[in-house]
């Protein structure tokens, strides 16, 4: 089917809205990373198989939709029931039988699948009443989780491509450009340039080929936003992305996605597939005179091909290096030519600002930071997940309100944001608005949205060498301050952890970091010190402590670190179970022993110890 | 001609030229380990490092690698502020720690007052910067016989899978390119070696001394569109030759005044 003027795609708007509203009840199975993990395509393959042989009343075969990423990974695998929101957690391949006897057939919960606060026993029906979601407001991720990312109809029935009717149809391409300026959108990638002055510079620039690339390559570490977009929504990237062309005046874009993201290429292929099919890419877009097409473009993992050189490098087939900028790649990028480089999560908002206008997207978020930001949470969080919330909300009520805050019985000590290349934020910046300037005024950064929470168990000193050991491995090793300083740096902050620095190595680290930031070539490097600069920064007792004392206070440096265990200790073996060297010896309800010289310091012992009877020296 | 301020002094360069060569011609020492004027610049030892201004940027600056960054009316350069000459100090100590035996790197440290890196060195640290003058060379010949290979710090230059470079001619510009002298090659009789791959080097038909290498020869003969023969003699009896055609001339102008 070829939808060749608004008028056919209002149509088979309407069509799929009635089609879809006609089975009222319908089965939600989330298939995003987290629940894919945890065998949720088995559950999908289980409700296909038993709903085949029964007839239920309103559940059809049809009834089943597979969607991206619902959010609450930790509950996962999730299973949803429409219309009223049934929100079953943790669910298991035999529990399909048990939702379809009980929940479908008679109308009953199953008390043991319903979500519980943590430490409440009030289960809770509804999703959205889910405090985790309650407190969410979804723009980029406004399907995630809602439809089925294959069937185009599905996208379009949600309102879908009526903001690019509008645009080919009602705007000029300076009202779009226009449009996107006065909205403030920032970029999602990290860097946060105005999107609106991109798409301005690139129109202007006298050129007769021009470039839209979709920046896919989301490679920090704990960071799963772009990718759930990817998954679980990909119509929504294509759409801002033809928006953009048509703004600019580009008839060719690429995605850029990296090859451990399997689903999302299969799941954007079919996309770009089905959209060139429906007459929605390629020549004459929707009976217009618009015509753009996309590719996708797949990276081999490098985390500097995330850099904008350096990806357009790899796009047009050469090594991922970054070069040197004194011309900008949206004057200059891809094959020289003017490119327009936008994130994921940028291009999956621009339809929403186009449908509902720049003021509506101002009216959230910040007047500096509009709009919303989705970020990763993980780490020591209770509710590890995808969550969106408006620009300029606190860090505490991103991690204690959605993320519930960290499991009982530990300390909130620090967040990351930012990925490798941003910061650690102590517990007293929990109050700090979280937008873009902010962020980087508190020296971490907004980045792509990857959010890990750390507790007090966790060594700051060891965070950031382990995230500088992630920079220098991948650092592209182009220019020497990134390639050898980061390495340097590196290697130092090992030292501190072994406990053989001094406090001249200290010195030397900061003096290093410096230079680092000043001379690296690209923002791999001149961010890429933040690790250590930030940690250092609000940790520097905890750094002192390894020097000084030749202590980890946290307990995590092997050398530094001893257990033991004191008369706290009610003898209840749980320490002897769980000890993976059998160090620990004793009898029940005696106290028990650490061998110190078996004991590899793991601090097991410490972490499953209820009576706070393992020490930590 | 476009006009810049160097260190105060207001000079004229030459349009699309880059700031480094504008620098240098007014007898401005700045280092630079991986510039060569016979290749493409890529900014990779960061040593020629400036910082650039304009008096509309209101006293915002940033630094640049001079190499890489072309001059434009009204831009303010300092080339040695204290910054910038810690930033140089810091990158050659990083240098010394990768290449702690190799002379070139020593000096320019020593300049900086530098005779031990800061750093831990490298074990068996060989004296490849990654300057990557060599696999641009290559490139410049449309051999692309080595390049770099992997990632980060691990980063080294190498044929193709660590094999002798199935490209390569023995033409020798990546080892005579070598800021730090490290890529090895041996002549042996007729035989040349490098990057592990053995080359027949031509003798002379009248001296037998041996010239270029075969492979060499056959790339020149195609690119430069040179006759087979010009390579059967050696430049010095190609010079001899010369001056014997010259003097039987003289000789026979000679005879016929006389």
């Amino acid at each position: 089917m070829r939808l060749d003027s608004v008028e056919s795609l209002n149509r088979l708007r309407n069509e799929s809205r009635q089609r879809l509203d006609a089975r009222k009840k319908k089965i939600f199975v989330c298939l995003g990373p987290g629940c894919l993990a945890a065998g949720s395509d088995q559950i999908l393959e289980e409700f296909n198989k038993l709903l085949a042989q029964e007839n239920i009343k309103d559940y059809s075969l049809e009834a089943i939709k597979k969607t991206g990423c619902h959010g609450l990974c930790a509950r996962g695998p999730i299973v949803v029931i429409e219309p009223e929101g049934i929100f079953y957690s943790k669910v298991k391949k035999n529990h399909v039988s048990q939702i379809i006897e009980k929940t479908l057939k008679n109308g009953e919960l199953i008390e043991s699948l319903l979500y519980s606060e943590n430490g409440s026993k009030k289960k809770i029906t509804d999703y959205r009443d889910i405090p985790f979601y309650a407190n969410q407001y979804r723009i980029g991720l406004r399907n995630v989780g809602k439809i089925d990312p294959d069937e185009i109809t599905d996208y379009i029935a949600s309102g879908g491509y009526q903001a690019l009717a509008r645009v080919l149809t009602e705007m000029k391409p300076q009202n779009v450009i226009d449009e996107i300026t006065q909205s403030g959108l920032r970029g999602r990638g990290g860097a946060g340039f105005p999107a609106g002055r991109k798409w301005a510079t690139c129109a202007k620039v006298e050129s007769d080929v021009r470039y839209v690339i979709c920046n896919g390559d989301e490679g920090d570490p704990g960071a799963f936003m772009d990718r759930c977009i990817m998954e679980g929504d990909p119509h929504s990237i294509i759409e801002g992305m033809i928006i953009c062309s048509y703004a600019v005046g580009s008839r060719e874009g690429y995605i850029y996605v990296r090859e451990e993201y399997p689903l999302a290429v299969i799941n954007l292929q079919k996309a770009i597939d089905d959209a060139r099919s429906y007459g929605l890419l390629g020549e004459n877009i929707m009976g217009t005179d618009h015509c753009f097409d996309i590719k996708i473009s797949r990276g081999g993992g490098a985390f500097v091909c995330g850099e904008s050189s350096a990806l357009m490098k790899s796009v047009a087939g050469d090594v991922g290096e970054p070069r040197a900028k004194y011309i900008r790649s949206v004057i200059r990028g891809l094959h020289d030519k003017p490119t327009v480089l936008n994130n994921v999560e940028s291009f999956a908002t621009v339809p929403v600002i186009i449908d509902k206008g720049a003021e509506w997207f101002t009216s959230v978020g910040t007047e500096k930071s509009t709009g919303t930001k989705a970020f990763s949470l993980a780490g020591k969080v209770i509710n590890t997940g995808l969550v969106e919330v408006p620009m300029g909300v606190t860090l505490r009520h991103i991690i204690f309100d959605i993320g519930g805050g960290v499991p009982a019985g530990r300390q909130f000590k620090a967040v990351q944001t930012g990925g490798p290349s941003g910061g650690c934020l102590p517990a007293d910046k929990l109050d700090l608005p979280v937008d873009f300037d902010t962020l980087t005024e508190a020296g971490s950064m907004m980045g792509s949205g990857g959010m890990i929470v750390m507790d007090d168990r966790t060594c700051m000193v060891e965070v950031a060498r382990y995230f500088l050991e992630f920079l220098v491995k991948e650092s592209c090793g182009k220019c020497v301050p990134c390639r050898e300083g980061l390495y340097q740096l590196y290697k130092l902050c090992t030292k501190i952890c072994e406990g053989k620095a001094t406090e001249d190595d200290l010195v030397l680290m900061e003096k290093l970091s410096d230079t680092i930031r000043k001379a690296s070539l690209c923002g791999l490097g001149q961010s890429g010190p933040n690790p250590f600069v930030s940690t250092v920064r609000y940790f520097r007792d905890e750094y002192l402590a390894h020097i000084r004392d030749k202590k980890c206070p946290a307990g995590v440096c092997r050398n530094l670190t001893t257990f033991t265990i004191n008369d706290k200790c009610t003898g209840c073996l749980a320490c002897i179970s769980v000890c993976p060297v059998d160090a620990i010896t004793g009898e029940k309800k005696k106290l028990h022993v650490i061998n110190q010289e078996l004991c590899t310091r793991c601090g097991s012992c410490y972490d499953i110890c209820k009576f706070d009877a393992v020490d930590i020296q | 001609m476009v006009h810049i301020t160097i260190n105060g002094k207001v000079v004229k360069a030459r349009e699309g030229e880059m700031l480094l060569a504008a620098i240098r011609r007014q007898g401005i020492d700045i280092p630079a380990l991986c510039h060569h004027e016979a290749v493409e610049p890529t900014g990779n030892c960061r040593l020629c490092m400036v910082e650039i201004t304009r008096e509309q940027w209101q006293g915002w600056k940033k630094y640049v690698t001079s190499c890489l960054y072309p001059v434009e009316e009204g831009l303010i350069v300092s080339t040695h502020t204290p910054e910038l000459i810690e930033i140089r100090k810091n990158l050659l100590d990083l240098q010394l720690a990768r290449c702690p035996n190799s002379e070139v790197i020593q000096q320019m440290a020593e300049e900086y007052g530098l005779t031990k890196s800061s750093y831990e060195s490298r074990p068996d640290a060989d004296n490849c910067i990654m300057c990557y003058a060599c696999t641009r060379i290559c490139e410049v010949l449309g051999k692309n016989a080595i390049s770099a290979a992997g990632r980060g710090h691990d980063k080294i230059i190498t044929p193709p899978f660590g094999e002798p470079p199935p490209d390569c001619i023995g033409c020798l510009a990546c080892a005579q390119i070598c800021p730090t002298d490290v890529i090895l090659w041996t002549d042996d009789n007729t035989v040349r070696t490098i990057w592990d791959k053995k080359f027949d080097l031509i003798s002379c038909s009248q001296c037998g001394k041996t010239t270029i290498t075969r492979d060499f020869a056959d790339y020149l003969i195609e690119t430069r569109n040179l006759p087979r023969e010009y390579f059967d003699t050696c430049d010095e009896c190609k010079r001899k030759n010369l001056a014997h055609k010259m003097g039987d001339i003289v000789t026979a102008v000679e005879e016929v005044t006389l």
